[in-house]
């Protein structure tokens, strides 16, 4: 449904009408129809068992996510780091799986892929952090939670709007659109990472994708913006957040690798440590 | 119909195959896609890999070197796959028939379902040929 508002958007900024609703559905359900093509030379196990990893940990971490908006005190001890973990694991399986292809095109992808992880990991562990010092050193989603229900979303204050901007463009790199997309890039790379992939295992690369797309919004709306949990508050915000990362996804030209990596490396890393020093004075 | 023809036909692929086209054929092609005909209402995306192509879309005629890269191409193709010839050309190789460069015409190589004449076809036309294809698809 998140992918249909993405392409929805999309074809409005292009001032077209746009695909229905259920396309998506079609889309996944037409792919477990087609023939599965294994790449000779390739290593066949790990070339299907990589896109099931990814669909895994995201499946587990929007669970995850969920269950912490909905019972605040059923979250379990570190679950913030468990999740942070998860959300890497589908980038890696797609690491994963175009190495395993044989493709060459899929293994510069690879490569872009792997730069990008490191790149965006780091300013957003900082976010983290910094929201960590602001609720007093919780490490459960629930707690974080609990605390902006009663002192307001962390959003409001300083730190807490610069980790937000800074987090907000790590998850559109951890979401592969542009301008971050380099590792996929349909017109050089003609889809990169996931070129050797047809039929079924393609189509759980797409349910891991906006499985994500849900997941890392709700992420952020609980790491910042909790400060009302009711659900269709949380919905409408989801929807804000969501509009958000299309418009820049579609407003914005891809960058070159070198580029994305000297901007998360310099101007992100450094807005999100001064996020962390402000939450660590209480601002 | 079974479900199976229903979501293919509402979630049709087309991979962009020029086999040695002038490149005219190719711009009415991108011209569906844009906003006046917008051809993603109807499910049908440009994708970059052969590997999620459920229809190859091919302009131009096949030369001594193409010809065996088309058919190489169609193989690599996951099944169903479906062939669209586009322009004049890919139909029946109009004023290349003779040609000392072109050795076979298109439906000689693949087994080709739609043809869609012209030089170049126009948008409406490509709308057209797609639409038949589903016809035929769905057996109607």
């Amino acid at each position: 449904m998140a992918c249909w508002i993405d392409r929805k958007v999309t074809a409005r900024i292009q001032w077209r009408v746009g695909p229905p609703w259920y396309q998506n559905f079609v889309d996944i359900l037409k792919l477990t129809y087609k023939e599965i093509i294994l790449p000779q030379g390739g290593a066949t196990a790990t070339f299907l068992l990589a896109p099931v990893l990814g669909f895994l940990a995201s499946v587990l971490t929007a669970a995850i996510l969920g269950n912490a908006l909905i019972d605040t005190s059923q979250a379990f001890l570190g679950d913030i780091i468990v999740v942070l973990y998860l959300l890497v694991i589908p980038a890696i399986a797609l690491i994963i799986g175009a190495s395993s292809s044989g493709n060459p095109l899929a293994s510069v992808g690879a490569s872009r892929e792997m730069k990008m992880v490191m790149a965006y990991e780091l300013p957003f562990i900082f976010c983290i952090i910094a929201m960590l010092v602001k609720s007093g050193g919780n490490i459960r989603l629930g707690q974080i939670i609990e605390h902006q229900l009663y002192f307001g979303s962390n959003i409001a204050s300083p730190s807490g709007a610069v980790a937000f901007i800074v987090s907000l463009m790590c998850i559109q790199a951890k979401l592969g659109f542009p301008p971050f997309d380099a590792s996929e890039a349909d017109q050089e790379l003609m889809g990169g990472v996931l070129i050797e992939y047809s039929g079924w295992p393609l189509a759980i690369f797409k349910l891991t994708r906006a499985i994500l797309l849900y997941a890392l919004p709700v992420f952020l709306i609980e790491l910042f913006w909790a400060g009302n949990t009711g659900l269709l508050v949380i919905a409408g915000k989801y929807v804000v957040l969501l509009v958000a990362i299309v418009l820049v996804k579609n407003t914005n030209p891809r960058l070159r690798i070198d580029q994305a990596l000297r901007f998360f490396w310099g101007p992100l890393t450094l807005l999100s440590v001064a996020a962390v020093i402000l939450a660590l004075f209480g601002k | 119909m079974d479900l199976k023809t229903k979501v293919l036909t509402k979630s049709l692929w087309v991979f962009h195959a020029a086999c040695s086209p002038c490149n005219n054929c190719d711009i009415e092609i991108l011209d569906v896609l844009t906003p006046r005909h917008d051809a993603e209402r109807f499910g049908i995306i440009l994708v970059g890999s052969v590997r999620a192509a459920d229809v190859l879309l091919v302009t131009g005629v096949p030369n001594r070197k193409t010809a065996v890269r088309i058919k190489k191409l169609y193989e690599q193709a996951p099944k169903p796959c479906f062939v669209i010839a586009v322009g004049g050309c890919a139909c029946g190789r109009v004023m290349f028939r003779d040609s000392y460069n072109s050795p076979c015409a298109l439906d000689e190589l693949l087994p080709v379902d739609a043809y869609i004449p012209g030089c170049p076809p126009k948008p409406e036309a490509l709308l057209a040929g797609v639409v038949k294809v589903i016809q035929k698809l769905r057996g109607e």
